[in-house]
């Protein structure tokens, strides 16, 4: 059957879309669309974790024999406290998950982080169980789920059972400061933006000592970008130690597998003999 | 004609599963059959809120009572015990003495050594009533509204684990087997669980889930497909159930229990296990069972069932029973363990009591 020029022209140019459709455009924002959960926002409900080294240090790093360091003759060794983990105890490089490598800080507050650094074993709230704060929790690695209904979104931390409700009606100013701070959550198209506020000055950024005040200020930004990964992006303000507001980036993963669970990790239990060893009727060698 | 059309759509077939199974929604203690909850989208009733389970209830009968009090009695019981909050929270003299030592044995934690004020607490000041009764227990069986007794071998294990602190023993605990076992104060590891910011105190995390006639009694219920998310106020213990699921491996302990869900009609059944050996709820050992059972009683009301099993505990289950009203009231941190200064201060002043006997003991 002969076709005329206008059929043939509306063949090509349909041809054409559904190329263009089906290709991945490199640089561009993804064409993904996230299947939807009961409401009709995107369905973010599932457990997932990062892949990455932001919970040693933020910016950019190069592998180091251990967290605790002390002067070696030909450079550093690790500290003696943390001389018996060998390898198990070393830190793994990265390039950095802070946008623009380095975190804007004060003088005075850099002075402050690098004190942290060095007092790490004895200043780190990991390292006694403590809540991780927004948005280390995030990075922490260990899984958490985000349980996502139509009127409701939760997110649980297997560290330390570490717990968020995030408002989706804004309740007002946080009436007390806390670690994981008050989270009020909004969707912009496709992203939930999580505004978060409240914080107390206890919580660190990571084991390199990067901290903050309580004037701090956590926008969050979780997009799905494909069945099985969530971009997520956090931009940090306090201006009490940073010169401006600075952003850090990574995906989520979700754990595949079948079996994937939270678990406990209820870690106060595992920190009682570093905490309370010493006050035992008959204390153990230390 | 019209349901002959809907059955042969499949995308409005789907719509029926949001109707009720009306066979499957008439299991015994189905409340009100005619009140219909609002709904998931999966057709499931949405559980979902903030409540407050705080209640004068107490999980035991007293003796001597029966088991729905009568609109009289109850007020007279509610405003006693208004009255006693109002006392507990009169304003302290500057001029004051200090308390006696162990306390004046008045009302208050720990005999009143001037620890809190009712002000600082939130223990309920109603009875819970369930299918219109007002109830003068949790416990609803055994018939005499009494947890059972312990089989002779759990009682012989627990004593001699004295000061071994169950999941539901209390911060404060006037508890003498407790507080004044040999040993105590020896280890971290014998003070409640609740001093220790494990769980909260007064099986409040539970499951099963109960008041603590103290404070912090909110729970918060998050439902999606998969996963039912019960969030207790006290310890931030995010408990999550995972919906149709199969239990977790038998070497897998958690010191919540694993909980897997399912519905039967309009109740959401929870069954836990895997518990491990440190959480003991009263007394029971790590085979503890627990059934727990949700329903909506009205938009407000949750009605809150739990069966509790452990035959190395006790002879026959037991079962209770409570309203969980919504509250509008919102969840705030509870960081316990960050803030958690006295049980360094406990065991530091157990050494220190032990310092100063051994050098009176000397002088002597």
């Amino acid at each position: 059957m002969p076709i005329s020029i206008q059929q043939a022209i509306r063949i090509v140019v349909v041809g054409g879309v559904l190329v263009v459709a089906a290709m991945p455009l490199a640089g561009q924002s993804s064409p993904y669309r996230a299947p939807r959960a009961d409401g009709g926002k995107p369905d973010l409900n599932g457990i997932w974790q990062t892949i990455n080294e932001a919970n040693y240090d933020l910016e950019g790093h190069n592998a180091q024999p251990a967290m605790a360091l002390r002067p070696g003759p030909y450079g550093p060794v690790p500290a003696a406290s943390v001389l018996a983990l060998g390898a198990v105890g070393a830190v793994p490089p990265s390039l950095g998950v802070v946008d623009g490598g380095e975190i804007p800080y004060k003088p005075e507050a850099l002075i402050q982080k690098k004190q942290n650094q060095e007092n790490w074993l004895t200043r780190d709230p990991e390292i006694k169980c403590y809540l991780p704060g927004v948005p280390r929790a995030t990075y922490i690695p260990q899984p958490f789920r985000i349980l996502q209904s139509e009127s409701q979104i939760f997110i649980a931390y297997q560290y330390a059972g570490a717990a968020r409700n995030i408002y989706l009606k804004d309740p007002g100013p946080a009436p007390v400061d806390s670690w994981m701070g008050q989270s009020v959550g909004r969707w912009e198209g496709d992203t939930l933006v999580v505004d978060v506020t409240g914080f107390n000055d206890q919580s660190w950024f990571d084991r390199a000592g990067n901290f903050h005040s309580d004037a701090l200020h956590v926008v969050e930004r979780y997009r799905r970008t494909s069945p099985d990964a969530i971009s997520y992006e956090a931009t940090i303000e306090d201006p009490k130690v940073f010169t401006r507001p600075w952003k850090i980036s990574m995906p989520l993963y979700r754990r595949q597998e079948k079996n994937a669970q939270i678990l406990e990790f209820k870690c106060v239990e595992f920190v009682e003999e570093l905490m309370y060893g010493q006050w035992r009727k008959n204390p153990l060698s230390r | 004609m019209r349901h002959l059309f809907l059955a042969g759509v499949p995308a409005m077939a789907a719509l029926l599963l949001w109707t009720p199974d009306p066979v499957a929604a008439q299991t015994p203690k189905s409340p009100a059959k005619t009140y219909s909850p609002r709904r998931m989208a999966n057709g499931h009733p949405d559980l979902q809120g903030t409540y407050d389970l705080a209640t004068i209830t107490p999980l035991d009968r007293p003796f001597g009572t029966n088991a729905v009090y009568t609109k009289e009695e109850a007020h007279k019981r509610e405003t006693a015990a208004a009255l006693q909050r109002e006392q507990g929270d009169q304003a302290i003299k500057g001029d004051r003495t200090a308390p006696p030592k162990g306390g004046d044995g008045s009302i208050g934690p720990a005999g009143n050594v001037g620890g809190y004020n009712t002000g600082w607490l939130d223990p309920g000041s109603t009875y819970t009533m369930v299918n219109g009764e007002i109830r003068s227990s949790i416990v609803v069986d055994p018939p005499d509204g009494r947890v059972p007794p312990m089989i002779p071998a759990a009682i012989q294990r627990t004593t001699a684990g004295r000061a071994r602190p169950t999941s539901d023993a209390q911060e404060n605990a006037n508890d003498p087997g407790l507080e004044k076992a040999p040993g105590a104060y020896d280890d971290p590891e014998r003070r409640p669980l609740g001093e220790r910011c494990l769980l909260g105190f007064g099986s409040t995390s539970g499951p099963p889930a109960l008041p603590d006639y103290f404070y912090n009694n909110l729970h918060q219920i998050v439902q999606t497909p998969d996963a039912v998310m019960i969030l207790t106020e006290m310890v931030h213990d995010a408990r999550i159930v995972r919906m149709n699921a199969q239990h977790l491996p038998k070497n897998i302990r958690l010191w919540m229990g694993d909980s897997v869900g399912r519905w039967e009609g309009d109740t959401l059944v929870i069954d836990t296990t895997n518990f491990t050996n440190k959480t003991r709820f009263r007394g029971s050992t790590e085979n503890l069972h627990v059934v727990e059972r949700f329903s909506r009683i009205d938009d407000r009301t949750l009605l809150y069932r739990f069966t509790v099993e452990d035959p190395e505990t006790w002879a026959r289950p037991w079962t209770g029973e409570y309203a969980w009203p919504a509250t509008n009231g919102h969840i705030y941190e509870y960081a316990c363990h960050e803030g958690n200064y006295a049980l360094t201060d406990i065991m530091k002043g157990a050494r220190l009591r032990e310092k100063e006997q051994a050098s009176a003991k000397a002088a002597r």
